[in-house]
């Protein structure tokens, strides 16, 4: 049964042999491959054919795998749920009729329906484990730096990473393994630190006794009755396991919804500001005056979708004279609240855990009036992105919507410590 | 005000730059693709990802060019902070691969500065401001015609991502000529670091800002407080590409704004193109339509530490102090230091001449004749450094005696550059080598004899008639006598 998952079906074998040789990958369409059309579910992308893999796309080949496909997304990632492709929405393979989550939606789906064992997706604000939670599958988003975006269509350059999408945390650490390490062509990769756990499939070892996990009070207050009950029970399980659980408050979080859309929309304005018609999708129709700025916003016209048009429009005025201090200053410096926040808290903590997803996933359509419900959505995942810490979601359980995942959130380059804590979930 | 009052005013100039030198790395500044041309490369070939700004492409900051820019701020006197930021300047224009410019925004590379350069005999000094590292844009050209007449435009990003310096002064200029001397002095400096090449196409743009204030304004020390600055209208001169065209451009800006206020009309503060081809600047956009670049940091290169670093950067010793050195070492006097150091090339060629040789007669030979030829020539000592040896030996050749000064000056020097000799063909092929001393004796006999009316005139004192002998002489032996010789062989045999 075909679910959409993919915009472009082919298959790239890897090397003979590696960490991956035998497994199947499915990639996100916005990360470059040489050779096969990269369309970020847009249509101004329809064409395009980058010259050049993603450095996580060469690590993927050099470890064996065989890539089958480009999967279908919210167009550039923006969105939640998936239904802003060009390329048509993805069903839900463990909740029919309901969306699979976004922006990595293809990805999550590709996996859940196994029509690839493993996937690549990307996480600017939770487009990695928003679509796991919602399909019933684990996604993890990494620090800021330990995955090379050297290939990765940019949205929100200082927010994204590429992550691993799998059935299981042990899958997922494997394949993280493939993908981390600094790259002297992402200038903002980092080794982690000489006394950082970096074997991260031998960390999926189920022993979280002795483990502290806060939870976030304000993480808890929006989130939905089953949701709710659903977490509550994966908490228990893990403590049963020997972890404790204490509340932990983090303030800044209310903040970080309006700072990260600020922030990503600004990013957004200027990286998708080179697909104006001239060297990527379709030429502006119309009066052909010879006025560059009419060509260009004619070519925008056409080759974006409603989503991206609202983000970029709502970027450029943030980052406007005038509005700059007022927007993109103060975001700014909510961020570095939000980071102070997650600081603090790891002073007395291990993990954080909260719902991924306050909700269940939407039934399709549901959310593409209201804009804003859907941003706040993303109230649980993107402080992790504006902290640039890791973030794993796991399955916890479903309701009679669809699947819950439970999100795990670690220091800077602790993602040995959330697969370990994650894995002892199953 | 009446246009009869308007005329007494006594206005006054004011000019600030923005000067964009191309610095010379041996790769783009953002990635590894070469910055030299080759020749007759196609369009867009020497290019990848990173400076096509292909999608998920980024960039990695070119030590090479944070070296040159460090070099830059310690010839400026600049202040180097500890750390540097880069910032995307937005906007729209088809040479820019991302629609953005990667460039410094708050956190320059080096900040304030100054130049001593003369002009008309005076020392002045301009503070710099700030200079800065950005990307070159890739370039355009407009088929058929202009910018507005032409029916398309092709794009070639070879040259996007070469470095580029941007270096902005206070408006501390009072006239064309002195922004003239300001660039020359400038890029000799930037010549010397060895992170400029000046005959590179392109390698220079210059953007002026012009304004007109009363000349009463301008306190004893040449300031202007900023109020009066604000509030003048001033015009951004675009477009600029030599330190003659921003002597022309500026004074034909100077002269159109004083024309405007002087017949009661107020200067429009706008953006303005110069025609070089027309030699006049015309309007490109009003004040209403300025830009705004909506800078933010750009994410994809993290901040940069140059602390620490910075101190193992060395700079050579720069023109006014090579200048001052070449006075006392060599005791050349202050024309001859001045030429022999305009250029760190010809500095360079002068020292190892000179190495060998008595300064003096190095100077004579370097900045005289070898600068002489060279620029008669069209040419530029960087056309013959490669040729040092050659020179040397030239100068070793009049130096002892093996040839005379006469034909190696003319002879020799200009058949090695005219027809790229060494110096031991001419003289072989020319036949200069000193005619040997029998045949001297002989055309000096030849002389005496044949010239009897000469003879008398010199035993009766005219100083001329020696003169004509010599000249006889150095005829017959085709010019290769040793004109001293000659001199003394002559008054032996008259007065013997």
């Amino acid at each position: 049964m075909s679910h959409n998952a993919f915009i472009t079906e082919e298959r790239i074998e890897g090397d003979a042999d590696g960490a991956l040789a035998g497994r199947t990958v499915a990639v996100k369409d916005n990360i470059s491959t040489a050779g096969l059309r990269t369309t970020c579910g847009s249509t101004t992308l329809e064409e395009y054919v980058p010259p050049y893999d993603a450095t996580v796309v060469e690590r993927l080949k050099a470890a064996g795998a065989t890539i089958v496909g480009k999967t279908n997304m919210d167009e550039f990632g923006m969105g939640t749920t998936t239904e802003t492709s060009a390329f048509g929405p993805v069903e839900n393979p463990a909740a029919e009729g309901r969306v699979p989550g976004g922006s990595s939606g293809g990805s999550a789906a590709a996996v859940a329906a196994g029509e690839a064992d493993l996937a690549l997706g990307s996480d600017t604000g939770g487009s990695v484990r928003c679509p796991a939670a919602f399909c019933g599958v684990v996604g993890i988003k990494p620090t800021y730096g330990l995955v090379s975006r050297y290939g990765l269509v940019a949205y929100a350059n200082s927010l994204e990473q590429i992550g691993p999408l799998a059935p299981t945390v042990e899958e997922a650490a494997e394949l993280l393994e493939v993908l981390a390490g600094s790259d002297p062509n992402d200038a903002t990769t980092r080794e982690p630190p000489a006394d950082a756990e970096t074997d991260y499939a031998a960390a999926a070892d189920g022993d979280v006794s002795g483990l502290t996990i806060g939870v976030p009070t304000e993480l808890l207050e929006g989130a939905d009755d089953g949701v709710r009950a659903i977490f509550e029970d994966a908490l228990a399980e893990l403590e049963m396991k020997g972890a404790t659980t204490t509340a932990v408050s983090l303030p800044s979080v209310e903040a970080a919804v309006q700072a990260y859309y600020v922030i990503a929309m600004s990013e957004a304005s200027s990286n998708l500001a080179r697909f104006d018609g001239v060297r990527y999708g379709r030429s502006g129709e119309g009066e052909d005056d010879g006025n560059w700025n009419e060509s260009f916003a004619a070519a925008r016209d056409v080759g974006f979708g409603e989503e991206v048009k609202r983000r970029v429009l709502l970027g450029t005025y943030a980052l406007s004279a005038g509005y700059h201090d007022k927007y993109y200053k103060k975001a700014q410096d909510a961020r570095a609240w939000v980071k102070q926040d997650f600081d603090s808290a790891f002073e007395s903590v291990d993990v954080l855990a909260s719902p991924t997803m306050p909700v269940p996933p939407f039934e399709r359509g549901e959310s593409l009036d209201d804009p804003l419900q859907m941003y706040l959505a993303d109230a649980n995942t993107v402080p992790i992105n504006l902290a640039n810490l890791p973030a794993i979601s796991v399955p916890a359980g479903e309701t009679d919507e669809g699947p819950v995942g439970l999100q795990l959130v670690g220091p800077a380059f602790g993602e040995a410590t959330i697969i370990r804590a994650g894995s002892a979930l199953s | 005000m009446t246009a009869q009052t308007a005329e007494q005013r006594d206005l006054t100039a004011v000019i600030g730059l923005e000067v964009h030198v191309q610095l010379e790395t041996e790769t783009k500044i953002f990635c590894g693709c070469s910055t030299q041309p080759d020749d007759d490369e196609e369009p867009n070939t020497r290019t990848c990802p990173v400076c096509l700004g292909l999608p998920g492409a980024l960039p990695v900051l070119n030590e090479g060019a944070v070296e040159a820019a460090v070099k830059v701020g310690k010839a400026l006197g600049s202040e180097i902070p500890e750390e540097t930021r880069f910032h995307r300047k937005n906007y729209y224009y088809p040479d820019l691969p991302k629609n953005f410019q990667i460039t410094q925004y708050d956190a320059p590379i080096c900040d304030s500065g100054e130049i001593e350069f003369g002009v008309d005999g005076d020392r002045r000094t301009v503070e710099i401001e700030r200079a800065h590292l950005e990307e070159d844009p890739g370039s355009l050209s407009h088929a058929g015609g202009s910018i507005d007449t032409a029916e398309y435009t092709l794009i070639d990003y070879n040259r996007a991502g070469t470095p580029l310096m941007e270096i902005v002064t206070a408006p501390d200029f009072r006239s064309a000529a002195e922004a003239r001397a300001f660039l020359a002095k400038l890029t000799e400096v930037l010549e010397y670091l060895g992170v400029f090449d000046v005959t590179r196409n392109g390698s220079l743009r210059v953007d002026a800002n012009l304004s007109i204030v009363d000349a009463a304004e301008v306190d004893e020390g040449g300031g202007i407080d900023e109020e009066t600055l604000e509030s003048a209208n001033r015009t951004e001169v675009k477009n600029i590409s030599s330190h003659k065209g921003a002597e022309k451009a500026l004074a034909y800006e100077e002269t159109r704004q004083k024309n405007a206020i002087q017949r009661g009309r107020e200067v429009e503060q706008e953006t303005r193109h110069w025609d070089e081809s027309r030699g006049i600047t015309v309007s490109m956009r009003s004040k209403e339509e300025e830009k705004d670049y909506r800078y933010f940091r750009e994410a994809d290169l993290p901040p940069l530490r140059v602390s620490g670093w910075k101190e193992e950067i060395e700079i050579p010793e720069l023109p006014d102090a090579r200048r001052e050195r070449f006075r006392e070492e060599y005791g050349l006097d202050a024309e001859s230091a001045s030429k022999l150091t305009s250029t760190k090339q010809v500095a360079d060629f002068y020292e190892r001449i000179a190495e060998k040789f008595d300064s003096g007669l190095a100077a004579t030979w370097v900045a005289d004749n070898l600068l002489g030829e060279l620029h008669y020539r069209d040419m530029a000592i960087t056309d013959v450094t490669d040729r040092l040896g050659e020179f040397t030996r030239l100068v070793e050749l009049v130096d002892t005696g093996e040839i005379t000064v006469k034909n190696a000056e003319e002879v020799v020097l200009r058949r090695m550059l005219d027809d790229r000799l060494d110096p031991e063909t001419v003289v072989e092929s020319e036949g200069l080598g000193k005619t040997d001393d029998d045949a001297v004796a002989a055309a000096v006999s030849d002389a005496i004899e044949e010239n009897p009316d000469a003879v008398e005139d010199y035993h009766a004192g005219e100083d001329g008639a020696l003169n004509f002998l010599v000249g006889q002489v150095m005829a017959e032996t085709g010019g290769s006598a040793d004109p001293g010789t000659v001199n003394e062989l002559l008054r032996e045999r008259l007065e013997g």
